[in-house]
């Protein structure tokens, strides 16, 4: 009896090593990487480049896209999935988002289009301009007499007023802006999950293994974000960018809150979102028990397709979101910017511990697997290696990942 | 009569479970020996053992009057010891020579002989009366009979003295089995060694010469077929007392609460009637493939229901297993691993992913109230574990066993399926599931125990049905019944 006991007692403990090492491995893994890359770094330069406030916030920024996307991804992955559409459609979202405000959605639910707004607004600017002028000019050039008091009245009376119907069309304008900008963003993160649907639905109905039906979804995609596009790049209007999405993903010191741009909190505040799901609701047990038993969930009365397609339209929601992100650095809207996007996207997942035949995987896994291999293309660059060899070293710490996670799997199970 | 094949004394143990007990065996030339026993009984071990799937701790074997010693399958195959199982090994996509020849090829400088082994292809088929057969045909456009045909004619290609068939006919349809027996008789004309392990007992009158019954991994009986009654063999394969390992609750039969009537599956049960009252403990004693199993899916709605009615208090819900379960169905799968846990879950998730309504708010898990719940399920259940956090593949059988039962405890089910629920778990687990059994009998529940064991099935159930090649031949209340009566039911097979 005391020896069930001792071994029930030491597998408790084994268990919650378990536990804690699957969680804090790859986030030991980067702590790795990147002490190897200080210390090379410091040898090599003698002088800190790579261990500076201003190279993680590269590197935070540059991890953004992949780790947003990432994070869908990892439902899809620990549900049994996999998703090779994500970058193509990362790809059209960003190109919806481009070709809306190309496009000025926003027109067709406010009553004024943009083109016309900026027309007011630039006629109305050349109009207090030249009031403005004229009125300087014969204050100048006259003596001051009745006449000339006259018309210096009338004047300012008349630039007043100028200048009170360009304040009305600004405002106008920025409504203009408003508009536009938020039904794009929201037009392209529907199309996320669209995608993610779409790509649920055919896995659900047809009963085609996800690796198949996301293989000719992402050729689809690619084909739509071409045609959306006219096969070339979409280029929004000069100025219907707002500020907030150019800022979203800047370096600029004026973008920068507490120490990042926007966009990266905006990234970790999902990814705290979504663990919370992935731990606390039902739908975050659905999600694991159908990824570590298909047979066991539907024994356990899971409606299985609907819950598929819940979970890949989920995940649609991220990629939408990855396409904000897309967009916002690259500012224009490029059909074919996705492309090897989803390998390094599952490549992230794959990092952070997660098993690609389902049932596992983890939100600050998939974090850190996207922040290493960020590092390591940052550490390799500062580090004056070709870009061959970086891509070779990220091949490398793919296969290694695997191989301990399997390693550590092995033992698990016996 | 020569003798081919002797294993003499052979033992085998697994962990703390003694498979064999030094068990004998002989093969003689150009008969059939009928290999019989219940489910369970080391049949299949000590076939491995002859295939050299394992190795024997103790025991001699000699083939054709030499030491035999297989390393492994392959080495068997090569001595002249061949295998058909009832699954058969064909590669679908290749062509009948291709698969009677792979791992065997004739060749020259590495170029394959096509012409010679086209020739030694042909002559094999031919011996076993499937000359007609074209050698390029893929194997996957040929039906299950004759695929065997091609599985037997590798044996004899890799010149087999001793060819073992393990339940060939269970996969059959009636013609092939006689087309079966027919090849097999030719064989035993060629003066091969025959082994036939088979449940059906006409079968085996019908085929076999000499048998030899296996039973707890021990041999209890051997001779010619010709002297014994089939009572005396059922005898022989079961022979056992009950002991005190079955505790009784006592509980009265209720209400009717599950009704089946004519129950068809796509292909097993074929129309299954039954009631089931509260209070009740309904056993389904069968051999493997008689279609319980196939029964209870049908009946939950995991498998595609033919025809048929299922009432359950009073009211017929939609075949879904989501609908069945909100009418009161809850069910153990017979196998834990591939489909009754999520083995890489904690214990927490696996007792109530089928009813987490009850911590759900706007679809967030109250963790702190199911975590009471979850520890007086293992209390009440006995579970041993360090925390119910813990993985389930960390746990013994007997425990996942528990955990898959607290399952349908925590959705509380009216109606329980219980299928195989003892099969791997120790004699004290055993015993505590009986007891558990008899409580929620005593409670009011409904329970349908389908096992092969039959001791078990006789002391913990009221009512006690047989099933056999899809239909449920008879239900009696347990005390009614032999073993050997429920036997002779169950390899009473007509109707193929």
């Amino acid at each position: 009896m005391s020896q069930t006991l001792n071994s029930e007692t030491s597998s408790n403990w084994r268990s919650k090593w378990n536990v804690l090492s699957s969680l804090l491995g790859p986030f030991l893994a980067l702590a790795g990487v990147i002490l190897f890359f200080v210390v090379a770094d410091g040898i090599k330069a003698g002088e800190d480049t790579f261990w500076t406030q201003q190279n993680f916030r590269t590197i935070a920024v540059s991890t953004a896209t992949v780790a947003v996307a990432a994070l869908g991804m990892t439902v899809v992955i620990i549900a049994g999935g996999i998703d090779l559409s994500a970058g193509t459609a990362i790809a059209l979202c960003a190109t919806v988002l481009a070709w809306g405000l190309k496009e000025d959605v926003g027109k067709f639910l406010h009553r004024a289009s943009l083109a016309e707004s900026s027309k007011l607004v630039a006629d109305g600017d050349a109009q207090v301009k030249r009031l403005a002028g004229e009125l300087k000019k014969v204050e100048a050039a006259a003596e001051p007499n009745d006449d000339t008091q006259i018309l210096i009245k009338k004047l300012s009376e008349e630039l007043e007023a100028e200048q009170a119907k360009l304040d009305v069309s600004r405002v106008e304008l920025a409504r203009c802006r408003f508009w536009t900008a938020s039904v794009a963003v929201i037009l392209s993160v529907l199309t996320g999950c669209f995608c993610g649907f779409l790509n649920g639905l055919l896995v659900s109905t047809l009963r085609v293994v996800p690796f198949i039906v996301t293989l000719g979804t992402m050729m689809i995609y690619l084909g739509l974000a071409k045609h959306l596009g006219s096969e070339t790049t979409v280029r929004p209007i000069l100025g219907s960018i707002p500020e907030w999405l150019q800022d979203f993903t800047s370096l600029l010191q004026k973008a920068l809150w507490l120490g990042v741009p926007v966009g990266v909190w905006l990234m970790l505040v999902l990814a705290i979102v979504l663990s919370a799901i992935l731990r606390y609701s039902v739908f975050g047990r659905y999600v694991f028990a159908l990824g570590s038993n298909e047979s066991t969930a539907r024994l356990c009365g899971i409606n299985v397709p609907v819950t598929k397609i819940a979970v890949y339209t989920f995940a649609g929601f991220f990629v939408g979101m990855a396409g904000l992100y897309q967009f916002s650095r690259l500012s224009v809207g490029n059909p074919t910017s996705g492309s090897g996007l989803e390998l390094r996207i599952i490549a992230a997942v794959v990092i952070g511990g997660a098993s690609l035949s389902g049932g596992r995987g983890s939100v600050i896994g998939t974090l850190s697997g996207a922040a290493i291999m960020a590092v390591i293309t940052s550490g390799c660059t500062l580090l004056e290696l070709k870009n061959p060899i970086q891509d070779v070293i990220l091949g490398v710490i793919i296969i290694a990942a695997v191989c301990v996670d399997q390693f550590r799997q092995r033992k698990l199970v016996r | 009569m020569t003798v081919l094949l002797t294993m003499s004394g052979i033992s085998k143990r697994f962990g703390a479970t003694q498979a064999l007990k030094s068990v004998s065996l002989s093969v003689s030339a150009g008969r059939v020996l009928a290999l019989i026993g219940e489910n369970g009984a080391g049949k299949s071990t000590l076939m491995k053992v002859l295939s050299g799937a394992h190795a024997p701790d103790h025991g001699e074997m000699t083939l054709a009057g030499q030491s035999y010693r297989p390393t492994g399958p392959h080495a068997a195959r090569m001595a002249g010891v061949s295998m058909i199982y009832q699954e058969l090994n064909l590669a679908p996509h290749l062509s009948i020579e291709d698969n009677i020849m792979l791992g065997q090829e004739r060749f020259r400088w590495g170029v394959l002989d096509r012409a010679a082994q086209r020739r030694i292809v042909c002559e094999a088929l031919a011996k076993l009366g499937h000359g007609d057969l074209r050698p390029e045909t893929p194997v996957q456009e040929l039906s299950v009979g004759l695929q065997q045909v091609v599985e037997i004619a590798r044996a004899l290609v890799s010149n087999a003295k001793v060819i073992v068939f393990d339940e060939p006919t269970s996969s059959l349809a009636r013609d092939d089995v006689q087309h079966l027996f027919d090849v097999i008789r030719r064989l035993k004309s060629e003066g091969l060694g025959i082994v036939y392990i088979s449940h059906f007992l006409e079968e085996i009158r019908e085929l076999c010469d000499c048998y030899s019954v296996l039973r707890d991994g021990e041999s209890v009986g051997a001779g010619e077929l010709a002297g014994v009654t089939d009572d005396q063999i059922v005898a022989l394969m079961v022979g056992r007392s009950v002991d005190e390992l079955f505790p009784h609750v006592p509980h009265q039969p209720g209400d009717v609460v599950l009704k089946l009537d004519r129950l068809s599956g796509a292909h097993l049960p074929k129309e299954v009637s039954f009631e089931l009252r509260r209070g009740e403990i309904l056993g389904i004693s069968g051999l493997v493939g008689a279609g319980r199993t196939e029964m209870l899916r049908c009946l939950f709605g995991l498998d595609e229901t033919r025809s048929g009615q299922v009432t359950i208090a009073a009211y017929s819900p939609n075949r879904s297993p989501r609908a069945r379960m909100a009418a009161g169905l809850g069910i153990v799968s017979e196998d834990r691993k591939t489909e009754g846990l999520a083995q890489s879950r904690s214990i927490a998730d696996n007792m109530t992913l089928s009813r987490l309504s009850p911590y759900a708010r706007w679809g967030w898990l109250n963790l702190r109230t199911r975590r009471q719940q979850v520890d007086r399920l293992m209390k009440l259940m006995e579970v041993k574990a360090a925390s119910q956090d813990q993985f389930v593949h960390e746990l013994s059988g007997g425990n996942q066993q528990k955990v898959a039962i607290a399952r349908v405890l925590h959705q509380e089910a009216d109606v329980l399926l219980l299928d195989e629920p003892t099969r791997g778990i120790d004699v004290g687990t055993k015993s505590q599931i009986y007891r558990l059994m008899g409580q929620l009998a005593a409670d009011g529940k409904a329970i349908v125990f389908v096992s092969s064991y039959l001791t078990e099935l006789l002391a913990v159930c009221d009512r006690v049905g047989v099933m056999s090649r899809g239909r449920l031949k008879e239900i009696r209340p347990a005390r009614e019944w032999t073993e050997e009566e429920v036997m002779s039911v169950a390899v009473s097979g007509e109707e193929r």
